[in-house]
């Protein structure tokens, strides 16, 4: 009996849930997809690699990975272009022009927003300062307090995007500094405890501001090991909650598809990194569907 | 239908939910390699070439020239490679150290590993600095007691490895133990304090070095071992270094 109930209530629900669809077509009746495109230390990789070299002939190349994203964004242009730091050191044209054609290069190609890598350091906080009226993109770092140096304002906690009416939060996270770059270099940058800002930004991300979607840009590194107190993308994404996508950075791994992890509430989402240099360029899709009992089924997860 | 009061709420739940925040229900992710099957942007071409143009240029200007061709690779405790880079960071870093504390340094240790190419006989461009020194590590001076100098001669003779030395001169015996030390050509003074110019990455533990880690002051010279290659090629007109005695085993 108790059975024939819930049979009966749940074809009245699924009818009633038909019904209010088409009422709220008014604002929302199609499937809206957003697309994240990442890269990672990229290190100043310009040119394609030669076909001589022995690990990576013939590939990478910004002016490849252009034609790729405009072709990317004619398919769907509510894309957002993000890249997970080390944008310096590699090639002589860092040491030539010191990140001034990186910058100009991620702002042709619209990048939105860049966190901050060691490497991006090199040239000294000065010389990171230095470059930046020839970068026209968001740089987000929430663990690296910059108030006592000249990047102060330069640099957000987060950015919220609105992408087709689909709100994206995005913050930032680096990695520690201190034994990793010299203390001249980066002067009186603050480190902070990315785990628990991630906690925070994330909260804030997603209760405060409502934020659909909450994009965790991190240079701290996919892995280390599990007994190392060292955080790292893993570690950040199981203890989550409101973290929908990490792009990680710094270990150069070449992830064949993004890896989907369990965060603190059981929800699947995914931490992502492509190598470096250029050689990838990292894509996912979010479908967001305005039938809502399609969402209540759970998110299906395609990698 | 007992239930029309709950579905109500159910329904307007819905609408209320739908308003406020969106939900997804698909992801779908993966990688895309850039190759050369990829359209290029031709307009950012056309903005890096003169860039690469004048990098180029200037990475292949000549700057000084080989009479051999100089690898890591020929010779046994000692190569001509290595012992070019030893004498040429001491003459370059040496006056800017005494100029800076008034002292001159003693000896110099570099790292076998740390000389990534060879030096090709003709002539030497700013790239073969690059090839040789792709990494942005520095010229650092540091001072080690007796002590730590003979911990040093030890790790060297443990390692029978043509790490680069300079005005340090090492004979082993013909059973690989040490016959003689000296540093500027004179017997080595263990109670005494030496100024060791070396690289940044031995002096924080690379290549186990560990002497390096009981070291006394630290002196930073903002000096990068790819410039201070640059600037004496740029200086000498023909370079010629040879394998000699500065670390040897007798027979």
């Amino acid at each position: 009996m108790k059975r024939r109930e819930f049979i009966q209530q749940t074809a009245a629900a699924s009818a009633l849930v038909g019904l209010g669809g088409i009422g709220l077509q008014s604002f929302s009746s199609t499937t809206k997809k957003i697309t994240i495109l990442h890269t990672n230390d990229v290190h100043s990789h310009i040119d394609p690699f030669g076909p001589e070299d022995g690990r990576n002939p013939n590939k990478g190349g910004v002016a490849r990975r252009a034609g790729l994203i405009a072709n990317i964004r004619k398919e769907n242009p509510n894309t957002l272009l993000l890249d997970a730091g080390d944008i310096f050191q590699g090639t002589p044209y860092f040491n030539y022009y010191g990140g001034e054609l990186e910058f100009k290069l991620m702002s042709m190609l619209k990048y939105d927003a860049a966190t901050i890598g060691n490497h991006d350091f090199d040239n000294g906080i000065d010389g990171l300062y230095a470059q930046m009226p020839h970068a026209k993109f968001e740089f987000i770092s929430s663990n690296y307090d910059f108030s006592n140096t000249v990047m102060d304002t330069y640099v957000k906690p987060y950015k919220i995007f609105m992408v087709d009416g689909i709100k994206v939060g995005v913050f930032g996270l680096g990695i520690e500094l201190s034994g990793l770059v010299d203390k001249n270099l980066y002067k009186e940058t603050k480190y902070l405890n990315p785990s628990e800002i991630a906690k925070d930004m994330s909260r804030i991300l997603k209760e405060d501001k409502k934020c659909d979607l909450v994009i965790c840009l991190s240079h701290l590194g996919y892995n280390y090991s599990e007994d190392s107190e060292k955080p790292d993308d893993l570690k950040i994404a199981k203890a989550s909650k409101n973290i929908d996508l990490i792009i990680g950075g710094h270990t150069h791994t070449f992830l064949d598809k993004p890896t989907i992890v369990k965060n603190a509430e059981g929800k699947n989402i995914l931490v992502n990194q492509v190598g470096c240099y250029g050689i990838n360029l990292g894509r996912i899709d979010f479908y967001f569907d305005a039938n809502k009992n399609k969402a209540a089924e759970g998110v299906s997860i395609i990698v | 239908m007992k239930n029309k009061p709950l579905l109500f709420c159910f329904a307007l739940f819905i609408l209320i939910s739908c308003k406020t925040t969106n939900t997804y229900n698909k992801i779908e992710g993966k990688r895309i390699t850039i190759t050369d099957s990829l359209p290029t942007d031709q307009s950012v071409e056309a903005f890096i070439k003169p860039y690469r143009e004048h990098v180029n240029k200037n990475l292949d200007s000549v700057i000084s020239y080989a009479v051999n061709t100089y690898s890591k690779s020929d010779g046994h405790l000692n190569t001509a490679i290595g012992n070019f880079m030893a004498d040429a960071m001491y003459e370059q870093s040496n006056p800017i150290f005494k100029k800076r504390t008034g002292k001159d340094i003693d000896f110099v240790l570099l790292n076998h590993g740390g000389i990534r190419a060879i030096i090709s006989k003709g002539g030497i461009t700013i790239r073969t600095a690059f090839e040789v020194m792709p990494f942005e590590n520095a010229v650092v001076v540091t001072k080690l007691k007796g002590a730590q100098v003979k911990e040093l001669l030890d790790y060297l003779i443990e390692a029978k490895r043509a790490h680069p030395i300079s005005k340090l001169k090492i004979v082993l015996n013909k059973d690989g133990n040490l016959e003689n030390a000296t540093i500027k050509g004179q017997p080595i003074d263990y109670n005494k304090s030496y100024f060791v110019l070396t690289n940044d990455y031995l002096v924080n533990g690379g290549d186990r070095m560990d002497f390096f880690k009981k070291r006394d002051t630290l002196y930073v010279l903002d000096y990068k071992i790819r410039n201070a290659l640059i600037d004496y090629f740029t200086k000498t007109d023909t370079i010629n270094p040879v394998i000699d005695d500065r670390f040897i085993q007798l027979n």
